[in-house]
């Protein structure tokens, strides 16, 4: 009888938990925490602050190297274009009616530079070079833009701190709405 | 003479070899579609109808008709502007579409790294950053969550490039066929990112695919809390790879390039990123030289499609004006209709459904009385924005700004009905 009872009211529970809706924002209990591994693979965005670069440095000199083997059938000797972007030229020529951006005319950071190298070319091979090898060849655009001296070496430090020449023309055309965020 | 096969009489073979000469028929009358047998017009009894047809499952994914076989995505009349083809765009045929809808295949195409070919049960989903508990999600996960289905339509930003002298040859496919409209079906981003705890310092978020461009946008807090979709299935199935498959992230409204597709990863920060998407593209020059970004909205917007560049007025008489309306601060509210260049406006039928950030089919009654014509429609959303003329969006910025064009489009009828592209 005991037994009987005790079994029709675990029953009874677990039909009630069965049967118990879920509300919005409740844990649905799916998916399971990631490893700090499994984010620090995927984890390859560099913000303007330079949050997010890794160790490691490149020198004009090896820059330009490694430009005329993996880049330059794409982007030309010089990073003048053709058939692909143009990635050098066009200073000053923003404000005009004839603009002609590229990465040293009208990129606002350098910082973009650096993480759309890393993760996007060579485009035949993104994600291929290593830290020190995106910061040298990030240094060698930068140099063709005069932007950089010739015997400048680029790291987690210097790279965020080159001054690009349209920075200040950047303006944001979303205005957050007032107060907290949802 | 009428012949009759009934299930019974025919032997299978009768029915296979049926079924192989329907087949041809139908391919060999593709090629000489001007010379249909007459035997097949009243009072002839059709070749089709003088035995049974395919069997079922052929194919097991039903396709179109072979005789619609020209309703196809393309690229830009001319050539395409793009010196690879992965990094590309190919176009959605508006004038031979019919609705709202767009079918999964002809979704027009915007890649900057090609489509890749992923394996859904090794994708994952990682929500990182600001959050109080980061979790990476399995497709299966994802379709565990409670889910939604919405229509929207998405546009490219660099939609419709009539800045300059209009190209008189350009389709509707060329000017807007970078737009296109489905059913989406996902779970709200709203309810996965309640799971993992949001803090209150986050304002943007990171959006990540897993394409080889590993394509990102940085997203406002508020718009992933509002509308934002993690969408697994388009029109009833799982998405087409080059729509994202096996995940995207879904934005009504906004620009096609912030829904990024084979999504892999979202991070929760305190500013945008300043990726190169939001700043070397989708951005834009304004007649001062100062740059505008995330500029996220697409604003109210309206194209005919039919009678549109390239087709032909047979006759002088009754015609259809039909298109499509558009706009990502919500519902459309009316299209008017001039067929006199912007003289006078009439306005069009909107038909139902009407759903927010949702393509809107209008359709007007004409009669056409032969002459030159010159059509032109304009869209009014519910924030009473009004889609503006050329002259009018050219006085806010020019041809160096690019993206989101969204000026009245005019299709100019000439005296022998043929219809080309005015801008
Ligand atoms: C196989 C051809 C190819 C090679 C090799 C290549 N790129 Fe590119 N690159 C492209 C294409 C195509 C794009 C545009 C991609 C798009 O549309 O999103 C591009 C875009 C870029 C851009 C952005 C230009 C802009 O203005 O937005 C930069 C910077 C760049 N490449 C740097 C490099 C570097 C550095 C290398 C060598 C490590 C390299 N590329 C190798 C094809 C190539």
């Amino acid at each position: 009888m005991r037994a009987k009872a005790f079994i029709a009211a675990a029953l009874a529970a677990s039909l009630l938990s069965i049967s118990a809706p879920a509300r919005a924002g409740e844990d649905y209990g799916i998916g399971r925490p990631a490893t700090s591994e499994e984010i620090a693979g995927w984890n390859i965005d560099v913000a303007p602050d330079g949050a997010g670069l890794p160790p490691g440095q490149g020198s004009v000199a090896q820059g330009a190297q490694i430009f005329a083997d993996k880049c330059a059938a794409c982007h030309g000797d010089h990073g003048q274009g053709k058939p692909m972007d143009a990635l050098a030229g066009g200073a000053g020529t923003i404000a005009t009616p004839k603009p002609v951006k590229t990465v040293g005319s009208y990129w606002p950071y350098a910082t973009t530079l650096y993480d759309f190298i890393h993760r996007a070319m060579p485009f035949n091979a993104p994600q291929s070079l290593s830290p020190d090898e995106v910061y040298a060849v990030s240094a060698y655009v930068l140099f063709l833009n005069h932007l950089v001296p010739a015997d400048a070496i680029l790291d987690a430090k210097t790279l965020p701190k080159v001054a690009m020449p349209n920075r200040d023309a950047f303006v944001s055309a979303f205005t957050p709405a007032p107060g907290k965020a949802p | 003479m009428v012949r009759r096969y009934t299930n019974k009489s025919a032997s299978r073979r009768e029915i296979l070899t049926g079924a192989a000469s329907l087949a041809g028929a139908a391919l060999a009358a593709s090629t000489a579609e001007a010379e249909t047998p007459t035997s097949n017009l009243p009072p002839g009894v059709p070749e089709w109808q003088q035995q049974p047809g395919a069997e079922v499952m052929s194919p097991p994914y039903g396709q179109p008709s072979p005789f619609e076989a020209g309703v196809i995505r393309r690229e830009r009349t001319g050539g395409s502007p793009y010196p690879t083809r992965q990094a590309a765009v190919s176009l959605t045929p508006l004038q031979d579409l019919h609705g709202i809808i767009t079918p999964n295949g002809l979704h027009y195409e915007r890649h900057h790294g090609g489509v890749p070919a992923i394996d859904p049960a090794q994708h994952r989903l990682i929500i990182h950053g600001l959050v109080d508990r980061p979790m990476i999600f399995t497709m299966a996960d994802i379709l565990r969550f409670p889910a939604t289905s919405r229509l929207h339509f998405l546009e490219c930003s660099g939609n419709t490039q009539n800045w300059g002298k209009p190209d008189a040859a350009l389709t509707v496919q060329d000017t807007h066929g970078l737009l296109s409209c489905c059913e989406w079906t996902g779970v709200p981003l709203k309810t996965v990112l309640d799971a993992v705890g949001v803090r209150d310092e986050a304002r943007w978020m990171l959006a990540e695919g897993a394409d080889s461009a590993a394509m990102t946008r940085s997203i406002p807090i508020e718009k992933a809390f509002d509308d934002a979709l993690l969408a697994y299935a388009q029109n009833g199935e799982r998405l087409r790879p080059e729509q994202g498959y096996p995940l995207r992230l879904l934005l009504p409204g906004y620009e096609g390039n912030t829904s990024v597709k084979w999504l892999r990863r979202l991070k929760l920060g305190e500013a945008p990123w300043q990726t190169r998407e939001e700043t070397s593209k989708y951005s834009w020059i304004m007649p001062d030289g100062s740059v505008r970004q995330f500029n996220f909205v697409m604003e109210a917007k309206s194209v005919i499609t039919s009678p549109s560049g390239g087709q032909k007025l047979a006759e002088p008489g009754f015609h259809e004006i039909s298109g499509v309306a558009w706009s990502g601060h919500g519902k459309v509210t009316r299209v008017e209709v001039s067929t006199d260049g912007g003289g006078a406006w009439s306005d069009a039928a909107l038909q139902e459904p009407v759903l927010p950030k949702c393509l809107t089919r209008f359709r007007l009654p004409w009669r056409w009385p032969g002459g030159p014509a010159l059509l032109s429609s304009r869209a009014t959303d519910e924030t009473g924005a009004v889609q503006p003329s050329r002259e009018a969006l050219l006085k806010q910025r020019d041809a160096r700004s690019y993206y989101h064009y969204n000026a009245i489009q005019n299709w100019q009828v000439a005296a022998d009905g043929a219809v080309t592209n005015a801008g």
